[in-house]
């Protein structure tokens, strides 16, 4: 019998995010998209509560939580960056955008800064293709940004 | 009334049912085509078609693309080509790009002569691959009883249907996405540490070398080759209904004669039986079953009915996983093949004069689970496994074949005795309906004292996925509750669980078909019609027996005489029963 570590309220909040779809499975992405906005991220604990909670095999939401590239496994930043590299940003200069913020924030695609501040990672078309390029940060999204913009973004970041 | 529609295929008119697919359509007319990801086993009524692989495409005249047969449904006037120029080449590529991300390992691989896509690629005459692209590297996963090696997977996702929808296991899922994506348990985590049950299926539905179950054939060359080892063997029920596939002979055909033949040639110095072991297990089994019984008559509230089977290692490891809460209800007695363990090793032993570490206890199964049953701790004195190794009967044949016999004609021989003699109650273990019948015969007449007119129990018999029958116990009714695959297995054990179950005794395999249809056996390539065959060989073999009735096994009644005392007694309880284990991840509170 292995067990799974997980805080009292963490597993109380996830039982309730499930109960708010009728722990239905069908509800599975619904629900992994909560837990995220949640927790910031899907570790396997979460997924193995939720898992249980929907009456799924956690292979199952396993499969889910890596077939879409929004969710993710490991603990995103306080402000998680996304640069969209959709096509129409894609040829808008958006990889100079993403060399910036690496280059800024010294860490790769899919990782966090050391104070737990940003986490950067690709997402593919937001649906604002006029705006492109596009970057979000948390709620916020910012359009039409130039490389040479990534500094004074991220400045609005550091108090 | 169903709408018939009229068709053309490859110049012949059909005319099939609407929402026909093109493939069921083709195959009407005695047109194969050929298929990777498609399975359909009728009998389940499970259609796998998720035309993923697109080996199935086939011209249809006015229509821009190909059409994968196995997904696209018959129209009325329809002109369909199958295996038009266009087809070929388009067929030709697909399987050039999927051979240019699978290893070129055929000299070796445990697949290979049996292998869906070697065998496609030979036939559409595949000579080089032109396209040069990255390759998959997956670190191979060795469980006790199943091999992945995903490397070769080819994503036709067929095992993810026996595990998901047909066993409701769970254990494996499709992961990622685009190049990356792969089968594999949560957290691509070892099958070891999964939900996995090793039933089998999985393997037994792989289309190409990624699943294949963990060959110990080589082991037992060297223990066979070993002159300071009393090597013995068992060989279960299901594998003399299905041997003689491997060899060509008709599906059906009982082999038993002959497979005894083989195994002493190769080298064993005894050949038993584990249908045996089987008369062992209904002692035991059908003497715990009165036991609950009589005191349920009594008015104890306490005891557990129904009593559940516990023969099947499969399911044995199901519950253990998915319903530990109620692992107190399935009889206590081991398996068969984990019977003959310690009677060989503890009493025959004795009788040959050979020392428990110079005894080697070989069992030949349908069955991949017993590979992992045998490892099981409960199941070793000091380490030393009861059952040392268990070999499939695929394994087996491929062990015939390399010490050169022809299978076909060799000479019928009998096993060898104490543990070679058994009843056509042991015999009819391998297939669903058969442990509680032989169970029945046997309770029946300690429990009435009265001897059994007609000994065949029609109502337990049957191919259904879920059956039940009501059998008369002398003015006691009892109710009995049959379930094969362990899809059905869940159903039943829900209704237990929640108290909706009026079972008095549950027999549970978690193969389709029972052991006949087991992860081990000869594969039937999504044919499933070659299950009740099987299953009546074992019957007509039952009804072939001068002893029907596992308590009137002499050897049986010899071996509580001399050695075990009587049934569910103190030596019993130590060699012939186990206990169960909570495995169900527990998510615990920080």
């Amino acid at each position: 019998m292995a067990k799974i570590k997980l805080a009292k309220d963490k597993i109380e909040k996830l039982i309730d995010i499930c109960k708010s779809f009728n722990n239905e499975g069908s509800e599975l992405i619904n629900v992994l998209h909560q837990a995220q906005h949640n927790f910031g991220y899907l570790p396997a604990e979460v997924q193995e509560v939720v898992a249980r909670e929907l009456d799924v095999s956690v292979a199952h939401v396993y499969g889910v939580v890596t077939f879409y590239s929004f969710f993710t496994m490991v603990p995103m930043g306080e402000f998680p960056i996304s640069v969209c590299m959709g096509t129409a940003c894609y040829v808008r200069g958006a990889e100079k955008v993403l060399e910036e913020l690496k280059k800024h924030l010294k860490v790769p695609i899919g990782e966090t800064t050391e104070d737990g501040k940003f986490s950067i990672s690709c997402l593919r078309c937001v649906g604002a293709c006029g705006l492109a390029p596009v970057v979000t940060i948390g709620e916020r999204t910012y359009g039409r940004v130039a490389a040479g913009d990534v500094a004074d973004i991220l400045k609005e970041y550091q108090n | 009334m169903e709408q018939m529609i009229k068709l053309t295929i490859d110049n012949k008119e059909v005319e099939v049912a609407k929402g026909t697919t093109m493939l069921t359509a083709a195959k009407q007319i005695g047109v194969e085509i050929p298929t990777l990801c498609h399975m359909h086993l009728e009998d389940m009524n499970i259609e796998h078609n998720p035309g993923g692989c697109r080996i199935c495409v086939v011209e249809v005249d006015g229509r821009r693309n190909l059409a994968p047969s196995c997904n696209s449904k018959c129209e009325a006037g329809m002109n369909i080509k199958t295996h038009s120029m266009r087809v070929l080449n388009a067929r030709k590529t697909v399987m050039e790009l999927m051979l240019s991300d699978h290893p070129f390992d055929c000299l070796v691989c445990a697949k290979s002569g049996n292998c869906d896509l070697q065998t496609i690629a030979q036939n559409l005459g595949v000579r080089e691959i032109h396209y040069a692209g990255a390759k998959s590297t997956y670190k191979v996963d060795t469980s006790p009883a199943i091999i992945r090696d995903m490397d070769k997977c080819i994503m036709c996702r067929r095992c993810e249907t026996m595990c998901n929808d047909v066993q409701t296991v769970g254990a494996l899922s499709a992961i990622n996405r685009g190049f990356e994506s792969v089968v594999a348990p949560a957290f691509e985590m070892d099958l070891e540490k999964s939900t996995c049950t090793y039933c089998g299926q999985c393997v037994a539905v792989c289309p190409t070398g990624a699943l294949t179950e963990k060959d110990h054939t080589n082991q037992l060359i060297r223990d066979l080759a070993n002159p300071n080892k009393t090597v013995v063997v068992q060989t279960a029920p299901a594998v003399r209904a299905a041997l003689g596939e491997e060899f060509g002979m008709e599906v059906g055909t009982l082999v038993t004669g002959k497979m005894v033949t083989a195994l002493r040639n190769l080298g064993f110095d005894s050949v038993f039986d584990t249908d045996f072991a089987a008369d062992l297990t209904i002692m035991e089994e059908g003497t715990e079953l009165l036991q609950r019984l009589g005191a349920h008559l009594k008015g104890d509230k306490d005891v557990k009915l129904p009593i559940l089977t516990s023969c099947c290692p499969g399911w044995v490891n199901f519950f253990e996983h998915h319903f530990p809460e109620m692992k107190d209800i399935p009889s206590t007695a081991r398996s068969p093949q984990q019977m003959f363990g310690p009677i060989a090793k503890n009493y025959l032993a004795k009788e040959m004069g050979v020392k428990r570490e110079d005894m080697i206890v070989v069992s030949i199964m349908p069955c991949l689970a017993k590979k992992y049953e045998c490892q099981r701790d409960e199941f070793k004195v000091d380490g030393d496994p009861d059952v040392n190794y268990s070999i499939s009967t695929r394994e087996l044949a491929n062990l015939i074949k390399q010490a050169n016999m022809d299978f076909v004609t060799l000479p019928e021989e009998d096993f060898d005795n104490p543990m070679g003699e058994s009843t056509g109650a042991g015999v009819i273990f391998g297939t669903t309906g058969g442990v509680i019948e032989a169970a029945t015969r046997t309770a029946y007449e300690v429990y009435t004292g009265k001897t059994l007119e007609k000994v065949d129990f029609n109502a337990l018999r049957g191919m259904e996925g879920i059956r039940s029958a009501k059998v008369d116990f002398d003015g006691l009714e009892l109710n009995i509750g049959i379930a094969h695959g362990l899809g059905n297995a869940r159903k039943l054990l829900e209704e237990v669980r929640d108290g909706k179950s009026n079972y008095h005794a549950i027999e549970i395999m978690a193969c389709p078909g029972g052991c006949i249809g087991g992860g081990g056996q000869p594969l039937h390539h999504g044919d499933t019609s070659v299950l009740a065959k099987r299953a009546a060989a074992l019957y007509r073999e039952d009804a072939g027996k001068a002893i029907r009735k596992s308590h009137e096994n002499p050897y049986i009644i010899k071996l509580y005489e001399e050695f075990l005392g009587k049934p569910c007694g103190e030596l019993s309880h130590k060699l012939l029963h186990t206990h169960y284990f909570d495995k169900k991840n527990e998510i615990e509170i920080e």
